[in-house]
């Protein structure tokens, strides 16, 4: 087996190999949570979780599980850790685990989870696995927290619930953007990230 | 019968799953260069969805909410088993979608290979799980409402899948800056197409 840099399986997927900006995957769950930093925080911290983990189980199985039913076998190892970050946010955080609603359990489905599991675990060790679970983790945190900065910063003038903008530019007339909560404001700004990312590394354009 | 129409509507436009709640976009994104390719996905996405979110109802009222075992009895009553929700949800949309690929396979061999590629595809997609978790967290009252909101949700993906590919097709010709080329343009599209459809927020019916 040829030797991987662990430090390049762990650091590539935050910048170069974002799996947002760069591979499009798991933008589902991404966009949804991001009106306000400490969701998206969480989102990023359980997703990471779910990653890393369910890589490294994934690869500790690799040998013994059948090619024709490992989606399945996939899928069970996903849900299972979900239901373990469900329920410990269920009762730790539970207003946290409110507004996230059904996110929390769309993780099993986001895109990053299962292929991560099937470009990297499944033909790796599990130390590897487990660094390239944690880098996408981070990876798709980092763009989820960004989103979720400017959201908030922009859209209610608070991080983390509390006022950054101060009272005296509301009476010189400044104004919260009401867009900034709506939805689509949050593709708009991942388009942006993507143009900004585009245009620093310019190998990653599309011809 | 009036219920029934106002939660179609509202299903199709007002909570739309892409533009609403970003639901499946990685099919979305994916799968939009020509509209011929996305009409597949969004009819196959429509189908796993009408046939899983009734059964997916079915098994949250008699088997997994608060109290649902009761009919089999006094004591199994206080039994909640809605921690293991998920499993089962993403256990019967797997299967669902294999047996419904062997299905179509046999007995309608035309819509196989129009479908083919994109049902195994639909066993991961967002809007699928995501449709049988609203399901849960509204509280339907029957099959019916459940039914008409799968039809509905998933009527609403397939329009925004087909109008979002008919605009690539557009695209292509038009000059955008290098960096924005493709993604960054799409993503700005979809966007664009999500403020227009917050038009239709406040429609009661």
């Amino acid at each position: 087996m040829k030797d991987i840099n662990l430090k390049e399986t762990l650091l590539n997927p935050i910048f170069k190999g974002n799996p947002i900006s760069v591979l499009v995957l798991g933008i589902c769950s991404s966009l949804a949570v991001t009106v306000q930093l400490k969701g998206a925080c969480v989102m990023a911290l359980s997703v990471t979780i779910v990653t890393a983990l369910s890589s490294l189980v994934v690869s500790l199985l690799r040998n013994t599980i059948p090619n024709r039913i490992r989606i399945i076998v996939q899928l069970v190892v996903v849900a299972m850790m979900v239901i373990l970050v469900d329920q410990v946010l269920k009762a730790f955080a539970y207003p946290v685990s409110k507004t996230l609603s059904v996110y929390i359990g769309l993780i099993i489905t986001n895109c990053i989870v299962m292929g991560r599991i099937e470009a990297f675990a499944l033909g790796n060790k599990p130390l590897p696995s487990l660094l390239d679970g944690l880098g996408n983790g981070f990876g798709y945190g980092l763009i989820l927290i960004v989103v979720a900065f400017f959201r908030e910063l922009l859209g209610s003038g608070t991080l983390f619930g509390f006022r950054i903008i101060p009272e005296s530019f509301y009476d010189l007339g400044y104004m919260n953007n009401g867009l900034m909560i709506l939805p689509p404001m949050a593709l708009i700004l991942l388009g942006c990230i993507i143009w900004i990312q585009r245009a620093v590394q310019k190998d990653l354009q599309e011809k | 019968m009036a219920d029934y129409i106002s939660l179609f509507v509202k299903s199709i436009f007002v909570d739309n799953m892409i533009f609403a709640y970003f639901l499946g976009m990685c099919s979305y994104l994916a799968v939009s260069k020509n509209v011929k390719t996305a009409n597949g996905l969004g009819v196959a996405v429509i189908f796993v969805l009408l046939v899983t979110l009734p059964i997916n109802y079915l098994l949250n009222e008699y088997l997994l909410k608060p109290g649902a075992l009761a009919w089999l009895g006094e004591k199994y009553a206080s039994i909640d088993l809605s921690f293991l929700s998920f499993i089962v949800f993403i256990a019967v949309i797997a299967a669902i979608v294999q047996i419904v690929e062997m299905v179509v396979e046999k007995f309608a061999p035309a819509l196989y290979s129009q479908l083919g590629i994109f049902l195994p595809l639909i066993a991961v997609n967002c809007a699928i799980l995501g449709g049988s978790l609203f399901m849960q967290e509204r509280d339907f009252v029957n099959v019916g409402e459940a039914a008409t909101y799968a039809l509905g949700s998933g009527f609403g993906w397939w329009l925004a899948i087909v109008a979002l590919a008919a605009i690539r097709e557009k695209l292509s010709y038009s000059h955008v800056p290098a960096p924005l080329k493709g993604l960054g343009i799409t993503f700005i599209t979809v966007g664009l197409m999500g403020i227009a459809f917050m038009t239709f927020m406040g429609i009661q019916l």
